[in-house]
Parts: C-alpha cells; sequence; structure tokens
C-alpha cells in the first residue's frame, strides 16, 4: 500500500470549482421543486408566500385549454412502447454484432450519424415521409373509389407510428453503445459450456446470457424510458395532432404564469426518478441474484 | 463503452452470419425507415415546388435560391439566412468553449483528484442526475433566478448594487448560453472524464519524474490523451447547439433567431421545401464541422 500522499496544491481550487459546478446544476431545480409549494397567493418567485398543495390541485384541474392528464398518459404510454422496443431490438443487434455481420461496419456508422444528427431535421424527415405517406394513401383510396374511406382518413402520423419511430432514432443508438459495452466484458464460456452440455442455441440465450446480461438490459429499459419521457426535438414535427406532455410543457412556458407549471415540473420530475429508483431497485436485485448463484 | 466490431468473437460455424442478420434486421429496419428514408426525402423534397395547399414534386431551385436571396449583395449588410446562421453559430462557439472549460475541470478533478473510487462513482452519478429530468423544466428554473424580480436582482437591489432591476439577465444571449451550459455541459463531462480513466496513472508518474511541471503534463500529456472524448463531447454540444430551436425559444423569449427554429416555424405554415432546403443546409454547416473535428480523431477506434 502507497503512503497517504498530501493533497496537491490544486485540489482545494478544483474542489471549489465541482461544488460550484454542482450548485449551478441543482439549485434553480431546487428553487422550483420549492415554489411549488407555494400558497395560493404566491407567484413566480421569491419570497414565498405561505406553503400548501395548492398549485398541484390547479394542475389536476387542468391549464387552460390543455388536458395535462391525457398528456401524460399519452407520454407515459409512448414511453413504455419505446422501452420495450429499445429492449428488444437492442440485444437483438448487439447480439448480431457479436457474430460476424456483414454490413456490421455501415450500420454502426449509420446509428452514429442518427445519434449526432441535429433533432429537428430527423424530426422534419420523419414528418415529411409520413405526411408523403399520406398523400399516397389517399391517392390509392381515390383510384380505388372507396369514398367512404377517403372521408373518414385522417393521417397516419401519429404517438404509435411516426413518433415511436422519431424516438428510437434516438434511444437505440444508446441501447446499441450500452449491449457494446457489455458483450465486451461478457465472457463466452459459460455459453460454450452450455452448448457442450447440449443446450439449444435458445436455451443457452434464456438460461445463460439474459440472466447474466440482465442489470444491464433493464438499464436500457430506463434510458429508453427517460429518453423518450423528456423529448421535444425529435418529437415536434413527427407528432401529428396530440402532443407529449414536454411539447405542452413547451407550449405552457409561455401562456402559464402561476406555480402551476412549476407543479408541473415538480410532476415530470418525480416520474423520472421513480422510473430511476424501480430501475436501480431492479438492476440490484438481479445483480445479488446473479451473486448469489455457484459459478 | 470501449469496444470494436472487429475484436468481438467472430462465427466459428457458417451460416451463423445469415442468422446474426435476422437478429439485427429489425434494428436496422428502424434506421432505415426512420433515418435514412426521411434523410432522402428531405433531400428530394428540398427541390420541390409547393403552394398554400400542397406539394408539387418537381425539381426547382427555387427553395435555396430564396434562402440565399440578397445574400449576394454585400452592401446593406448580412442578409437574413447570413444573420441566421452567424448568430447560431456565435451560440456554438460560445457554448462549446464554455462547457469544454467546465467538462474538462470537472471530469480533470473526478479522474486525478478524486481517490477512492467509490467516492468517484458517487460525485460521477450526482453530476449526472440532473441530466434525467425534463429540459423544459431546467429552463424554467431559471426564471426565478433571472427574472425581472428575481432572486439575483432583488439580491442585487438588496445590497444596494443597483438601483433598478437588471432586465438583460432573461430572455436574452445570457440567458440562452446560461441554459445551454447548464443542460449540455454532462455532455462535455462523460466522455472526457471516460478517456481520462483510461489514461495510464505511470504515464503521469513519468511526466512528473522527469521534471514537468503540473501544468507541463496538464499539457503535454493529459490533455493530448483525453483527446478523443474532448471531441466526441465538442460534437455533440455543437450538433445539439446548431439545430436547437427550444431552448433559444423558450429562453430567448422567442425573439431570436436560429436555424433550427425557421426549420419549424417554415414547418408550422406547411411550408416543406423551404424548411426541407434549409435543413439540407443546415446537414451541409454540421456535417462540415465534424469532418473538421474528426481529421484530429477517429471515432470509430474509440468508441
Amino acid at each position: 500500500m502507497k503512503v497517504r500522499e498530501s493533497r496537491p496544491a490544486s485540489f482545494w481550487p478544483l474542489a471549489i470549482v465541482f461544488s460550484l459546478f454542482v450548485l449551478f446544476m441543482y439549485g434553480p431545480m431546487f428553487v422550483i421543486f420549492i415554489l411549488s409549494f407555494q400558497g395560493p397567493e404566491g407567484g413566480l418567485t421569491f419570497p414565498m408566500r405561505g406553503v400548501s398543495l395548492h398549485w398541484f390541485a390547479k394542475l389536476a384541474e387542468g391549464l387552460g385549454v390543455v388536458d395535462i392528464g391525457a398528456a401524460l398518459w399519452r407520454s407515459l404510454g409512448l414511453g413504455v412502447a419505446v422501452m420495450l422496443c429499445t429492449v428488444v431490438l437492442s440485444v437483438l443487434a448487439g447480439l448480431a454484432f457479436r457474430k460476424r455481420l456483414a454490413g456490421g461496419n455501415t450500420l454502426f456508422f449509420i446509428v452514429v450519424a442518427s445519434l449526432i444528427m441535429p433533432s429537428i431535421i430527423v424530426s422534419l424527415g420523419i414528418g415529411l415521409e409520413f405526411r408523403l405517406i399520406d398523400n399516397g394513401i389517399k391517392a390509392a383510396l381515390e383510384w380505388l373509389g372507396m369514398e367512404s374511406a377517403l372521408e373518414g382518413y385522417g393521417t397516419s402520423l401519429g404517438l404509435f407510428t411516426s413518433a415511436l419511430g422519431a424516438h428510437l432514432t434516438w434511444t437505440l443508438p444508446f441501447g446499441l453503445l450500452i449491449m457494446f459495452a457489455v458483450f465486451n466484458r461478457f465472457n463466452p464460456a459459460y455459453e460454450e459450456a452450455a452448448r457442450d452440455l447440449g443446450s439449444t442455441p435458445w436455451q443457452g440465450f434464456a438460461h445463460v446470457v439474459l440472466p447474466l446480461i440482465a442489470p444491464s438490459v433493464v438499464g436500457i429499459g430506463m434510458f429508453g424510458f427517460t429518453l423518450s419521457w423528456d423529448e421535444i426535438a425529435r418529437t415536434s414535427q413527427a407528432i401529428g395532432d396530440v402532443n407529449t406532455l414536454p411539447l405542452e410543457l413547451q407550449g405552457l412556458t409561455s401562456t402559464v404564469t402561476t406555480p402551476s407549471i412549476y407543479a408541473l415540473g415538480t410532476l415530470t420530475t418525480v416520474v423520472s426518478f421513480v422510473v430511476m429508483g424501480i430501475t436501480l431497485a431492479l438492476v440490484w436485485a438481479l445483480g445479488r441474484r446473479g451473486q448469489g448463484r455457484p459459478g | 463503452m470501449s469496444t470494436t466490431t472487429q475484436s468481438l468473437p467472430a462465427a466459428a460455424v457458417p451460416g451463423r452470419s445469415i442468422a446474426a442478420w435476422w437478429q439485427a434486421a429489425p434494428f436496422t429496419l428502424v434506421f432505415a425507415l426512420f433515418f435514412l428514408i426521411p434523410l432522402a426525402l428531405i433531400v428530394m423534397v428540398s427541390f420541390w415546388d409547393f403552394n398554400e395547399y400542397e406539394l408539387l414534386p418537381g425539381f426547382t431551385f427555387k427553395n435555396y435560391i430564396s434562402i440565399f436571396a440578397g445574400c449576394g449583395d454585400a452592401s446593406d449588410g448580412l442578409c437574413v439566412t447570413l444573420k441566421t446562421y452567424y448568430s447560431t453559430l456565435k451560440f456554438s462557439f460560445l457554448v462549446w468553449l464554455i462547457t469544454l472549460v467546465i467538462g474538462f475541470t470537472v471530469a480533470y478533478f473526478l479522474a486525478f483528484h478524486v481517490r477512492s473510487s467509490g467516492m468517484q462513482t458517487l460525485l460521477f452519478v450526482l453530476c449526472t442526475i440532473p441530466f434525467w429530468t425534463s429540459n423544459v423544466i431546467r429552463m424554467i428554473s431559471w426564471v426565478p433566478l433571472l427574472g425581472r424580480n428575481g432572486l439575483v436582482n432583488q439580491t442585487l437591489m438588496g445590497m444596494n448594487l443597483i438601483e433598478t432591476p437588471v432586465e438583460w439577465l432573461l430572455f436574452s444571449d445570457f440567458s440562452v448560453v446560461l441554459a445551454f451550459v447548464h443542460l449540455y455541459t454532462m455532455f462535455m463531462i462523460v466522455p472526457i472524464f471516460n478517456s481520462m480513466m483510461r489514461i495510464d496513472r505511470s504515464l503521469i508518474e513519468a511526466a512528473s519524474d522527469s521534471g514537468a511541471s503540473g501544468w507541463q503534463t496538464l499539457w503535454n500529456v493529459i490533455v493530448p490523451l483525453s483527446r478523443t472524448g474532448i471531441i466526441i463531447g465538442s460534437i455533440f454540444v455543437i450538433t445539439i447547439v446548431m439545430g436547437d430551436f427550444v431552448t433559444i425559444g423558450v429562453m430567448g423569449g422567442q425573439q431570436i433567431a436560429s436555424i433550427g427554429k425557421i426549420i419549424q416555424v417554415q414547418t408550422s405554415y406547411l411550408q416543406f421545401p423551404l424548411a426541407a432546403a434549409n435543413a439540407v443546409i443546415l446537414l451541409a454547416v454540421v456535417l462540415m464541422i465534424i469532418w473538421g473535428l474528426t481529421r484530429l480523431v477517429d471515432i470509430r477506434k474509440e468508441l
């Protein structure tokens, strides 16, 4: 063991810079959490005028014309769908990249390109694509003479079509990079052992590989959900008639001038942290189970 | 995240690569449908014509010409497009510089000054937690601080440093840059910290044994070896700021122009071909910046 050296002279200035940075990160957020508990007389700034849940109650009644409850459920639904797709597709692609994958380099390049592409461009492209699909479908319906179907047809832009796709272009790159990190540290000896003992590829995956990578898979799910839950830029042009919660929130910033908007901020943050908490608990439980096993 | 696909175990059994393709197919399909085709459509539609109701397929340079209308004439200042690019590039540069300095300092502190790995993880996680809360919330959380009657103005006035509230704190270039730094410094810290953690500590000892001062070690050993992280972080921050319209909208009080905002506004008026032409130009600018940055490092090797 090394003898504990004295701290270099640069330690304390850097420690102060780091503390200021953390304060900078958290300070403003705590301010709005506190302000969301203002009394009914309170405004957007300090000083606090009483403490109450008044603005949360106001929020439950709805803000102006916006149905917050519906937007919240839409965002939750989309987040869960994105999470499931991200987990399944990333794990499959991660497995594929372990083997010899023709065109794997090209695919990897596309994934990285998607990650660093300005979101507004992706969003615009997907919006355009679905509008052109709409035109195509309408033309086809007209040609087929299906008048009633044509009149009832709205748009193919929607939460689980274009918006889901837009979110996946953002969450899947993270999922794949995590899978790379996982399989980079993965010992294939366990799999070989299973194969030698006569397991089918599916058995080998379900009983050996999956339990070993389970904590990371849960992590990918968390990434998928939380990235989708807060996403604005990629959703903006690709959503159609209805909005997700962050989009509504963005609109509300210019119209709502009461602490209700802080209450909404507190609420969405709580959802993010609940998801993170559940995930960490799952990862911890899975990790413990893995350790408890012999071998 | 340190891997290269080549080093992963290759299939020993023939026929495996076909199975691998089936596994990668759904993933690939998503990127084909929601990334490659949309990009191709943007390029295609940028040459289309349009009226108030619909897109008119064709091939015209009209959209590009109208974007740069008046730009050839240097006598009466910059045209709108060039002004917007100037302002967007200015924000990108400022935010890049500030996040780089802060990100490097924070990562350096975490990587080289925090000794126990438990403490290191704890402080690192502490830095990443704000990333998991909504961006809009993090933006509007500056309002009670910077507003006309905000905490900063109240404090300054309470200390009798100013007579009237400072107006430029909110809905200004200042608040936009501040919000960007607040939102995206994380994108600098994580890759820089990651490459710093991979630096062999004996190199630093060797430098100090050879008589290098702290600054010399920092500049000649640590900065070159964290180059990859710096470049990756820079690409993230610059592309985000170049395409942004949400932060500039909310924090600029909807008064400051950016390329992203122009695209968004044109889309809302259904001027898709114009928006597409703007997107193509933005894409070209961003690609040139990234190309310039990647001359300095091979990202594919480092991820």
